[in-house]
């Protein structure tokens, strides 16, 4: 056993001192016809070596972006990752840490958050930040929430057709045991005509929820749009790509009063789809309405400047059934890699990777247009580092064609249910380019689809 | 020893024009961006995050680091975390290329290895559960709290029952009643007994043809188990409700009893806790749900399941169960810690997992008898693999309290247990030592115990002593939020 410590003797020892006379007598308390009467039915111990043989074998069996070039996007994304951020976060001192609720013993994790609240500030233009949620859909949720509080407002939300199919359907699967409606707004051409939003809203909505850059990588008119929120008394909810965030106005700038994102473009691996961040910022007259936990700046005892888990009454573990929100763990460790990842990068970084993943994303649409049958789906809408492709033989056999010269592009938008517009959708495939992407690649790609 | 100049706000290191991380210059022709990008989405100014060097930041951090207490360098004996070792291989294999690197969306052929541990993990959580049916979504064990009780509604609103409450004890997990209120439930708090336990009179008062659910952790907060469990179970079950298990303690039971043998219907695994996925200074964490088969069909989607024939190509695939609660999360689970969760499963095999079981509380009771003269433990004769003492008697004697042997610990190079939870003993202490410490560390944990609460009472009100500092002040804290380094 690897990580036991108890010889056979110290346990006999331990067992005198308890007064019992054997392992299986301590649990006395269960009773006999509820124990288990035989063996767990699970595979057999592996030592170390063992494991990491059959771990290997695992992983050899699934072809990842080591073997194929990844132009996948749909909110997770292949960017670059800094060794320096691998670094922090194996250190034991942060990854093997408890959340930070005895002060004395976690400045460290609590500077860090304090340190990322205030990055996440700078990075959106909003106020206040807490210190992660668990992703980007479980945030649009948290949002939609926070919005009915503020707004005093329960029955009626409105989201728009161009946000990730996924997170709407998080939404739905949140609120719709809530008696409160769920109005998605449709989007025809790439993005949504604020006249239709307009036509939406009502006096009784407590938010509005917009994505930008959207599912399709194409901008809304997110400040018009914003404005449309205000003129019905709701509260816009703007979901970002953090990294857009490099090149584009900051929510913070035309007036969100939340912002949320998926963070795991900021120095988080695929991995597969988890664990990601759940970015969540929002104006400080709302703060005592957020969910999630918030680290704040105080002084100790002796009057030295310390940082402590503040405003906890919100929270389930002292307000229970009255909490802003359920949630208890967070995603801390993903949270110092973004931390980390943003100190890295900086004020010029931050810029850099936004401008190449954008200026290479739109030589890739330009440079796959060219081939016969294969066009972008909304012409004209201008994107950011993300497009939809559409190819007169069928999503599969663009995604087969290109699978097959070493390529992943996608995901295909039949793969989800969009609640208006599915027949537009059908032949579209994303495609995503992040500045680790070369021009050779794409090149190589181009000539692969034209043969 | 402080490096006081590296641990100052990062954004005082910052110095404009300096670099951390620098990219290559674009290889495609570039257009100006205002072609590409309406002007008016272009943002005025460049965004001011701080400028600082890849050696700034590395000191930086590190020197943070040192300021905590973590498993790899001290005793954690927090009650209801299971703050137990990590161990290193799990962070070496989930970082393993063909793991770490997979996308979401990649198509199924080319996520066989991924969908196969995947799939291994929802069959040992189901047979460690005792309930067939597990969706490895959610993120946490308060969102597998949650994710059930939708589950749970779906299944009544199914049968054309409309049922509105749920019922847990005092002494349960403040996510409970959280998660209870968000699923839209109404909520009833329950008394405990004199035991410690559930007291099956309030109970049997409560419960009616409006209950839903009845939410319980077995073994308690207190470190009980439950003994009159199953016929809890029966009760709630003869009101046609359902009874889920709060799985933050499953520690102290692998092997030897199953919540679906003592009547759970639903439980969450806190795999954080239970599986030692790493606590990460607070997350990520992963919530995986286990529920009986007449549940499955409500599950989240997408659910990984083996396909019977050998002749298909693909053996996995992922799908969504035919009467779904739709999705609670986007894409498929924290990925990362189920793969730690595997790994550990798959090293510690039946006998191991049982082996920790008994480890687990044979500390806790060991740890409970040689302190019991100092640290009185209301509740019980023997726990499980933990136990909650009261210094409410210490208090009333020299004004003691709970939060001064916490802070004080500290001094001594021990980290706090959880303090003032559950609600149910006053200055309460939630000692959980878990397997992973050996006799030595217990006997010097209680040797230490026996000297501070000699220590004079004035001095234990200001401990800790020896840290970096001491006592911040809450109040102020909370007035006054101050939550970023610059505010508006």
């Amino acid at each position: 056993m690897p990580y036991l410590f108890n010889t056979p003797e110290q346990q006999q020892e331990m067992l005198n001192v308890i007064g019992v006379d054997s392992l299986e007598a301590l649990f006395a308390t269960i009773p006999s016809e509820l124990r288990l009467k035989r063996k767990l039915n699970i595979p057999p111990a592996l030592t170390e070596m063992e494991l990491q043989s059959h771990i290997s074998n695992l992983a050899e069996k699934n072809i990842g972006p080591s073997s194929r070039v990844c132009m996948l996007g749909g909110g997770a994304y292949d960017h670059f990752i800094p060794a320096a951020v691998d670094e922090i976060a194996r250190r034991g001192e942060f990854y093997t840490a408890y959340t930070p609720y005895q002060a004395e013993a976690s400045q460290g994790s609590l500077q860090t958050f304090f340190e990322f609240q205030s990055l996440i500030c700078r990075l959106t233009g909003m106020d206040v930040s807490n210190a992660s949620l668990y992703e980007g859909g479980t945030c649009v949720s948290e949002a939609t929430f926070m919005a009915m509080r503020v707004t005093n407002r329960h029955n009626r939300i409105v989201l728009l057709e161009s946000m990730h199919p996924e997170y709407r359907q998080v939404v739905e699967s949140y609120l719709n045991h809530l008696n409160c409606e769920v109005i998605v707004v449709p989007c025809i051409n790439g993005c949504v005509a604020p006249a239709d939003v307009d036509k939406a809203m009502d006096d009784q909505t407590a938010c509005l929820v917009i994505q930008h850059p959207n599912f399709f990588g194409t901008l809304e008119e997110a400040e018009q749009l914003t404005e449309i929120a205000h003129k019905y008394g709701a509260l816009s909810v703007v979901s970002y790509d953090p990294i857009s965030l490099g090149l584009l106005n900051r929510p913070g700038d035309y007036g969100a009063d939340i912002a949320i994102a998926e963070g795991q473009s900021l120095g988080t691996p695929l991995q597969f789809g988890g664990p990601y961040l759940g970015l969540f910022s929002c104006s400080k007259k709302f703060v005592r309405r957020m969910p999630g936990r918030l680290i704040g700046q105080t002084v100790d005892r002796n009057g030295k400047s310390c940082f402590v888990l503040n405003l906890q009454a919100r929270e389930q573990h002292i307000r229970r059934d009255k909490a802003t929100s359920n949630i208890c763990s967070n995603q801390g460790l993903i949270a110092i890699r973004a931390t980390v990842y943003l100190s890295l990068l900086g004020k010029q970084g931050i810029r850099e990777v936004a401008e190449l993943s954008c200026q290479k994303a739109h030589y890739a649409a330009e440079q796959l247009c060219q081939i016969e049958g294969i066009s972008l789906l909304f012409k004209d809408r201008p994107f950011f580092k993300e497009f939809v492709l559409s190819c007169s033989e069928g999503p599969d056999y663009l995604l087969r064609k290109a699978r097959q010269a070493g390529f992943d592009l996608g995901p295909e938008l039949s793969r989800f249910d969009f609640q208006n517009s599915s027949e537009t959708y059908r032949t579209g495939v994303l495609v995503a380019i992040t500045e680790q992407r070369t021009r050779e690649e794409i090149d190589c790609l181009v000539k692969a689809l034209k043969a | 020893m402080r490096n006081q100049l590296a641990t100052e706000l990062l954004f005082a290191l910052s110095q404009p024009g300096r670099r951390g991380a620098l990219f290559p210059d674009s290889d495609v022709p570039e257009k100006p961006l205002n072609e590409l990008i309406p002007q008016s989405a272009l943002a005025t100014n460049p965004t001011d995050l701080p400028e600082v060097t890849e050696p700034d930041v590395i000191r930086h951090f590190v020197n943070l680091s040192t300021l905590n207490m973590c498993v790899d360098t001290h005793f954690y004996p927090l009650g209801s975390c299971t703050m137990k070792y990590n161990p290193k291989r799990h962070e070496r294999l989930a970082g393993l290329p063909g793991i770490v690197d997979l996308h979401p969306y990649q198509n199924p052929s080319d996520l066989q290895g991924m969908l196969e541990l995947l799939y291994g993990m929802q069959e040992m959580l189901a047979e460690i559960s005792g309930l067939p049916a597990v969706s490895l979504q959610p993120a946490a064990g308060a969102q597998g709290e949650f994710t059930a009780l939708l589950t749970a509604k779906a299944y009544f609103e199914d049968r054309g029952e409309n049922r509105t409450k749920v019922l847990f004890p005092n002494s349960a997990h403040g996510t409970n009643p959280a998660s209870a209120a968000l699923a839209g439930f109404d909520c009833v708090q329950l008394e405990s007994s004199e035991e410690g336990l559930v007291d099956l009179d309030d109970l049997k008062t409560h419960l009616d043809d409006q209950t839903a659910v009845f939410m319980v952790t077995n073994p308690n907060t207190l470190g009980l188990f439950e003994k009159d469990i199953k016929q809890i179970a029966q009760m709630v079950h003869d009101a046609g409700g359902l009874v889920y298990i709060d799985g933050a303690n499953m520690n102290a039971i692998l092997g030897y009893t199953r919540p679906g043998d003592f009547g759970g219907d639903m439980m969450h695994f806190n795999v954080h806790k239970t599986f030692t996925g790493p606590h990460g200074a607070g997350g990520p964490g992963a919530g995986p749900i286990a529920v009986r088969d007449f549940l499955a069909d409500y599950l989240p989607g997408p659910v990984i399941k083996q396909t019977k024939t050998d002749s298909e190509e693909n053996q996995f695939v992922l799908e969504n169960p035919s009467k779904s609660i739709g999705r609670i999360r986007t894409f498929y689970g924290n990925i990362g810690i189920l793969v730690r969760g595997y790994c550990y499963l798959r090293t510690l095999g039946a006998e191991g997992l049982k082996a920790v079981s008994e480890n687990a509380v044979l500390n806790a009771n060991y740890l409970k008898v040689i302190l019991k003269d100092v640290l009185p433990v209301p509740n019980g004769d023997l726990c499980m693999h933990e136990f909650v003492a009261s210094a409410s008697k210490m208090k009333s004697k020299n004004g003691i309290t709970a939060m001064d042997i916490a802070k004080r610990l500290l001094d001594f190079g021990f980290h706090a247990p959880t303090v003032y939870f559950p609600l149910v003993v006053p200055e309460a202490i939630m000692v959980e030592p878990t397997e992973t410490e050996s006799k030595e560390t217990l006997d010097a944990f209680a040797e230490i115990i026996r000297q501070i609460v000699k220590e004079d009472p004035e001095f234990l009100h200001e401990a800790p002593h020896s840290t970096d500092i001491s006592r911040p002040d809450e109040v102020i804290a909370a007035r006054n939020p101050i939550l970023q380094c610059c505010e508006p």
